[in-house]
C-alpha cells in the first residue's frame, strides 16, 4: 500500500484541481454569462445597444455617461431590474464635456461593442469608474480592461479611435439632445422622461417596480 | 520509478528530509490552488477580481499575461502541480525526484525573475496575485538552497 501512496497523492491532488476548477468555472459562466449581448436589431438605423426582449412590459432607455457618479451609483440596481423583471434595457452614449475621459470611454465601450462585449465593458467601466477617472494614464487602462475581457486588443485599439466609434457616440449624443437630454443619467421608462428625483439608488427602484405592475403586456 | 525507488529506500531518508519534501509539497499545493483560481478567472473572463485596481488590471490584463491563447497562470497551474508530483515522490524515497523537483524550482525561479521584471520596467505596475506567486517560489527556491545536507548526500 505504502508503495502506490505517491501516486494516490499525486492522483487526489490532480483530480481535485482540475474537478474543483471546473465546478468553479461553471459557477463563474452561471454568475456572469457573456452572451448577454444584443446589438439593436429591430430598427437596423437606431444605435444603442440592448438588453431583454422586444415584448418586454417595460423598456428602460438611458442616456448615460461613464464617467458621471450617479450613472454608476444607478448600474447595478438597473442589472438587478432587468434580471427581477425582464426589462428591455437601452444603453446610449451621453458624454458629458465636464468629464475629461468620458467620450474616451464611450468609445471604449463603443470599441468592445464591436467585439460582441459591450455589456461586460459596461458593467467594467461602472465599478472601476473611482479607479480610472483619476488614473494618468486612462486609455492604457481602457486596454488593459479589454485584455481583461479577452478581447482581441489590436483590433480594440484600432476602434477605439475609429470613425464608426466615433460616429456611434456621436449619434448616441445628438439622438439624446433632440429628445431634450442635457443631463446624466436621463432615463426614460416606456417613452416618459423619470423625474430626477426619482433617480436616486435608493428610490430608483421602487420606481421601476411601480411602473412594471402598471404596465400591460404588449401584444 | 520502482527500481529508482528501491535504490534509495527509506531507511535512507531522514526525517529532515521528509519534512523538508512535505513543506515543499504544501507550499506548491498553495501555488497550485492560487494558479487554478487565476486560470479560472481568465478563461471566464471574470474582472471583480482586480476590482478598484488599475495595477492589477495593467498586469492580468496586458499581453504579458498569456501567450498565444494560453494563460500565463496556466503555465504556472502545471508548474506548481509538477513541483508538488515531485515533492511528494521525493519524500517516499524516489532519487529521480529530487532532481526534477531542484530543476523544476529553478526554473520557476527563473520565470519569476522575468515576470517580476515585466511588472516593474515595462508593465511599470504590480499585481498582488503576481507577487503572492513569486513569494512562494523564493519560498521554495530557499527551500531548495538550504536543502537538509543530508537530503544533498543521499541525492548525489
Amino acid at each position: 500500500m505504502r508503495r502506490y501512496a505517491p501516486f494516490i497523492i499525486v492522483g487526489l491532488v490532480a483530480a481535485l484541481a482540475v474537478g474543483g476548477g471546473a465546478i468553479f468555472y461553471r459557477k463563474k459562466l452561471a454568475a456572469n454569462p457573456t452572451l448577454r449581448i444584443t446589438k439593436e436589431t429591430s430598427d437596423s438605423k437606431e444605435t444603442g445597444h440592448v438588453l431583454g426582449p422586444a415584448d418586454a412590459p417595460v423598456t428602460l432607455e438611458e442616456y448615460g455617461d461613464f464617467q458621471c457618479p450617479p450613472c454608476g451609483k444607478l448600474s447595478e440596481p438597473i442589472n438587478q431590474l432587468q434580471k427581477q423583471h425582464n426589462l428591455r434595457v437601452i444603453f446610449r452614449e451621453f458624454p458629458l464635456a465636464m468629464h475629461a475621459h468620458a467620450r474616451e470611454a464611450a468609445c471604449a465601450a463603443e470599441a468592445a461593442g464591436l467585439q460582441g462585449r459591450f455589456w461586460q465593458m459596461h458593467d467594467l467601466l461602472f465599478k472601476e469608474q473611482q479607479a480610472w477617472s483619476n488614473a494618468p494614464d486612462v486609455r492604457g487602462l481602457f486596454i488593459a480592461y479589454a485584455g481583461m475581457l479577452q478581447l482581441d486588443v489590436e483590433q480594440f485599439k484600432r476602434d477605439i479611435d475609429s470613425p464608426a466609434v466615433v460616429q456611434t457616440v456621436q449619434a448616441d449624443q445628438q439622438r439624446g439632445a433632440g429628445l431634450g437630454v442635457q443631463t446624466t443619467p436621463t432615463i426614460f421608462l416606456n417613452n416618459q422622461a423619470v423625474p430626477p428625483d426619482q433617480l436616486m439608488a435608493d428610490k430608483f427602484p421602487g420606481f421601476v417596480e411601480t411602473a412594471v405592475k402598471n404596465a400591460k403586456p404588449s401584444s | 520509478m520502482a527500481k529508482d525507488r528501491t535504490e534509495n529506500s527509506a531507511s535512507t531518508r531522514s526525517r529532515g528530509e521528509i519534512i523538508f519534501y512535505i513543506a515543499a509539497a504544501i507550499v506548491a499545493l498553495i501555488g497550485l490552488t492560487e494558479a487554478t483560481y487565476l486560470t479560472v478567472i481568465f478563461l471566464s473572463g471574470e474582472t471583480a477580481v482586480c476590482g478598484q485596481s488599475p495595477d492589477c488590471f495593467k498586469v492580468l490584463g496586458s499581453s504579458y499575461a498569456k501567450i498565444g491563447w494560453f494563460p500565463v497562470s496556466g503555465l504556472g497551474m502545471l508548474a506548481y502541480f509538477a513541483v508538488f508530483t515531485f515533492a511528494i515522490f521525493a519524500a517516499f524515497g524516489y532519487a529521480h525526484a529530487r532532481r526534477f523537483f531542484s530543476w523544476t524550482v529553478l526554473a520557476m525561479f527563473a520565470v519569476t525573475l522575468w515576470l517580476l521584471f515585466v511588472q516593474a520596467f515595462r508593465l511599470h505596475a504590480f499585481c498582488r496575485y503576481c507577487l503572492f506567486s513569486a513569494a512562494l517560489i523564493f519560498l521554495l527556491t530557499g527551500l531548495v538552497v538550504a536543502r537538509p545536507s543530508s537530503t544533498q548526500k543521499t541525492s548525489q
